[in-house]
């Protein structure tokens, strides 16, 4: 049994306050709010990857009994907006990528609008189409700047003439494919439009995005467009924006207004409608001197993007700040092709760009022979190397040193291929993790003194599963000094006072800040013992300290390894994770957060590929058989720990985003105790069996 | 096509008319607001919808309603008893075996489920002696409980909760 304390002081492992509802399943999540009487809408996909629509026959759908319609782009109504074109759904005939919205069936039921959607015909014309992801230059560019306001590629030094005169160097390639989000609860949304105000009920990451997305394009103003997310059931990024699913379910009300129309994707549409992350290309050229201190660095990146939308993911960018080097260059391409639109995916750029320079540190620690931990503390910068500017806090050192002791590191043989036991190979390895601390202003929150001696606390962001409901709970009680009973938090919907997206792991950061700025403004106002009713709203002030320190969470990640001498079957039998974040406000469901971050990464390190085929389109292995992700057989032991860390400038709490740094880093660990336990170095992610076979 | 078909769930006598295209899934959460089991993916891949159905775990997305006429349907939420937590449930609370919690009504009623089966001597995939009554030590519960993905990642939790739960 693990000590639950209810105190609710920041820090204590206070139990989830949603547990109870979870456990028994009686959360009720978007698709299970109880509506009136609802109509059941299943979304038509395009067939072709580009092209056009010539002719769609809805009539055969239209007239089977139950069906009240088929939506196409001939008959839905013209937008206000199209500037997003994932939401601008039935604007026009034009496919451009395979799965993309061309209609939706809306009927009495699921079955009935599920048959329908079979008896749609579809004629296209049909234009040549590209989709396999490659650095050809027809089909690269270099974008303006990538997620998420990351400026113009850096250029410092002499990076070419550096190389040519470092003592060691080393110059590899890596990839990562396709990855998908796959949140367990499949994007869903119920759209209610009643006397011209339009009411979703919405699976997402924040409904104040998803109402300030949606107004515009339906032409209508926000104050009438309200959101609620009460539960939402995993993110990960792929719910941080609505996408075509939620115009479809609002146009839809609006045409039959009076019945609520349900839309779930199924998990084969969430593979084309709701984002992935992209494949990425990845050139990490090293150069250091005889010491084994780096003096070049040169992160080269491509990822993949959609002719319809761009998306940068941000891949070079964590190689911009995490490591000595005098001389450094960082580029970020885009490979532009008729595929669905990618997003945001756990630790975009970090998650696919540190598995490359990880794995690439990991190469140049060998071909100095220095052990990787040392090798990394060696290249520890006093400053942010891009900017100059002091960090807020940087604990990677002691990270790694504590990991290498908790880890039995220190004790390591570093020759591969040496440790052989029933036929399997073993062996360990090691990686560094950052993400960014963000915070993001703008968000308020309301505190009101209630009848019964409790005090409400209400803010429009949302519990993905984070445990946010919980330890914004504990920050009031700890912000207005009482106990965590004595508060009840109300979030997951427009209702409340607007709130930044659940997103960049900013978070905790951002509604925390903004709950004790209330906390603050409340007690001034109203003092230690305030009347019935007593209300505060407030915002929080912006971060005075931004743009003086650079703030990040940095990590220690370390994998032991077997691979199966005959078969190349890969395991990862003990992972152990050791972060620095600031402080930690809950650390029961922090643990969680940085387990499952690894988790996750463990399932990126050897699983996770989309495979699409250049000749349709489409990704063959669309579903939860074939494209796999961790199942509780894949894992073995995984401990995490973290530093006791004091951040005095990220934010009035100290605390700094937990949600992403845990999968950061892992699959390079991973990759590194492979060549550890086998001496083959694989560069292309997932490291499934084949590739030990050689 | 519409049949008649009568359900127990969760300890309650239902009769509905169902489409014989809907799934049990289907049944309860559309027809029946019973909505403790999840649609996670609607081709038994995630176990998500894990009921006991006549006693054993079963992904009810993949049968139909009428074929089930006269079946006896536990959820998640008929396992807690008078408000008190199932001695599973409980256990994934102290060891926070969840985070979103959209796979942890199936988790839990295929743990339950799967206790039932180790009691009465059935082997894995993992089990090494077929002669002897199965341990169940970490190895056996990962291997059981492949069925139900968790895509937060709280398989580490879910584990030490099963093995707390079934002591």
């Amino acid at each position: 049994m693990t000590d639950v304390s209810n105190s609710g002081k920041l820090g204590e492992p206070l139990e989830r306050l949603d547990g109870p509802a979870k456990v028994t399943g009686t959360a009720r999540y978007a698709f299970e709010q109880p509506v009136d009487d609802p109509l059941y809408l299943h979304p038509l996909q395009a067939d072709i990857a580009r092209g056009r629509v010539v002719r769609i026959d809805t009539s055969p759908a239209e007239a089977l009994s139950g069906v009240h319609t088929v939506l196409t782009h001939e008959n839905a109504e013209s937008l206000s907006s199209r500037v997003d074109v994932e939401l601008a759904v039935l604007q026009s005939p034009e496919i451009g990528y395979r799965g993309q919205v061309i209609g939706a069936v809306v009927a009495d039921t699921q079955e009935i609008a599920a048959h329908a959607a079979g008896l749609v015909e579809v004629t296209y014309e049909r234009h040549p189409h590209d989709t396999v992801f490659r650095s050809d230059d027809e089909i690269v560019y270099t974008p303006d700047g990538s997620n998420p306001m990351i400026g113009e590629d850096l250029d410092r030094g002499d990076v070419d003439e550096a190389l040519a005169a470092a003592e060691y160097a080393v110059d590899a390639t890596y990839t990562t494919p396709a990855e998908y989000n796959n949140p367990m609860e499949p994007h869903a949304t119920i759209a209610v439009w009643e006397s011209a105000e339009l009411t979703l009920y919405d699976s997402n990451q924040g409904s104040y995005t998803v109402r300030d997305m949606i107004a515009p394009t339906l032409g209508m103003d926000p104050q009438r467009v309200h959101v609620f997310a009460p539960h939402v059931g995993g993110g990960f990024g792929s719910k941080g924006v609505p996408h075509a699913h939620v115009m479809l379910a609002a146009l839809a009300a609006r045409k039959l207004e009076g019945r609520p129309v349900k839309c779930a994707l199924s998990r084969r549409q969430m593979f084309s409608l709701v984002g992935y992350r992209p494949p990425t290309r990845q050139r990490v050229r090293l150069g250091a001197d005889s010491a084994g201190r780096l003096t070049a660095t040169e992160h080269s990146a491509l990822e993949q993007t959609a002719r319809v939308k761009e998306y940068a993911e941000q891949s070079a960018s964590a190689a911009r700040n995490m490591y000595v080097s005098a001389n450094r260059r960082i580029t970020n391409e885009l490979a532009v092709l008729d595929v669905p639109v990618p997003t945001w995916m756990r630790a975009p750029g970090e998650a696919g760009g540190m598995y490359a320079l990880e794995t690439a540190m990991d190469e140049m620690a060998l071909t100095c022979g220095v052990d990787p931990v040392e090798f990394r503390v060696r290249n520890e910068p006093e400053r942010a190397p891009e900017s100059g500017l002091p960090f807020s806090s940087r604990n990677l050192v002691s990270c790694l040193r504590q990991g290498a002791e908790m880890f039995g590191w220190n004790d390591r043989d570093p020759e591969p291929g040496v440790r052989r036991e029933n036929g399997w190979l073993s062996g360990t390895g090691v990686a560094a993790a950052t993400f960014p601390s963000f915070s993001i202003p703008g968000s308020k929150a309301t505190i009101g003194y209630e009848p019964g001696g409790y005090y409400r606390v209400e803010i429009g962001a949302v519990d993905l599963g984070t445990g946010s409901r919980t330890a914004l709970s504990q920050i009031a009680a700890e912000a207005l000094e009482v106990p965590v009973e004595a508060v009840r938090l109300h979030l997951g919907s427009t209702e409340q006072p607007r709130a930044s997206i659940a997103g960049g792991s900013s978070g905790t950061a951002s509604w925390g800040s903004t709950i004790v700025q209330a906390a603050r403004e409340f007690r001034a106002e109203h003092g230690a013992e305030p009347a019935e009713g007593a209300e505060t709203t407030a915002e929080a002030a912006a971060n005075p300290a931004a743009g003086e320190y650079a703030m990040n969470a940095y990590g220690a990640q370390f994998a032991e390894v077997a691979v199966n001498a005959d078969s190349g079957e890969i395991r990862v039998p003990r992972m152990l994770g050791v972060f620095a974040a600031g402080r930690i406000v809950n650390a029961r469901t922090a643990r969680s957060q940085f387990l499952g971050g690894m988790t996750m990464g463990l399932s990126m390190a050897l699983h996770e590929h989309g495979v699409l085929d250049g000749r349709f389109g489409h990704v063959v292995n669309h579903d939860l058989a074939g494209y796999h992700v961790a199942g509780n057989a894949d894992v073995g032991s995984v401990e995490v720990s973290w530093l006791d860390e004091h951040d005095p400038h990220v934010n009035p709490m100290g605390i700094k985003g937990i949600g992403e740094i845990g999968i950061v880093g892992v699959a390079a660990a991973i990759g590194n105790a492979a060549r550890h336990a086998t001496g083959i170095r694989v560069r292309e992610l997932p490291l499934t069996p084949e590739k030990f076979l050689i | 096509m519409d049949a008649e078909i009568t359900l127990r769930v969760d300890g309650q006598r239902r009769t509905l008319s169902v489409d014989t295209r809907t799934t049990l899934l289907d049944a309860l959460r559309e027809r029946m607001g019973v909505t403790s089991p999840k649609k996670g993916c609607d081709h038994g891949q995630c176990g998500a919808c894990t009921v006991l159905l006549d006693g054993r775990r079963a992904t009810s997305c993949l049968t139909f309603a009428v074929a089930n006429d006269d079946s006896e349907v536990v959820t998640a939420e008929g396992l807690a008893e008078d408000e008190r937590p199932h001695p599973v449930q409980q256990a994934f609370l102290d060891n926070d075996g969840f985070q979103c919690g959209y796979c942890t009504p199936g988790q839990i009623c295929s743990a339950v489920g799967m206790l039932d089966e180790v009691k009465a001597g059935w082997p894995s995939h993992v089990t090494e002696d077929l002669d002897e009554p199965p341990e169940l030590d970490d190895e056996e519960i990962r291997e059981r409980m492949s069925g139900n993905l968790c895509r937060c990642g709280a398989y580490a939790n879910i584990v030490s909760a099963i093995r707390e739960a079934a002591e």
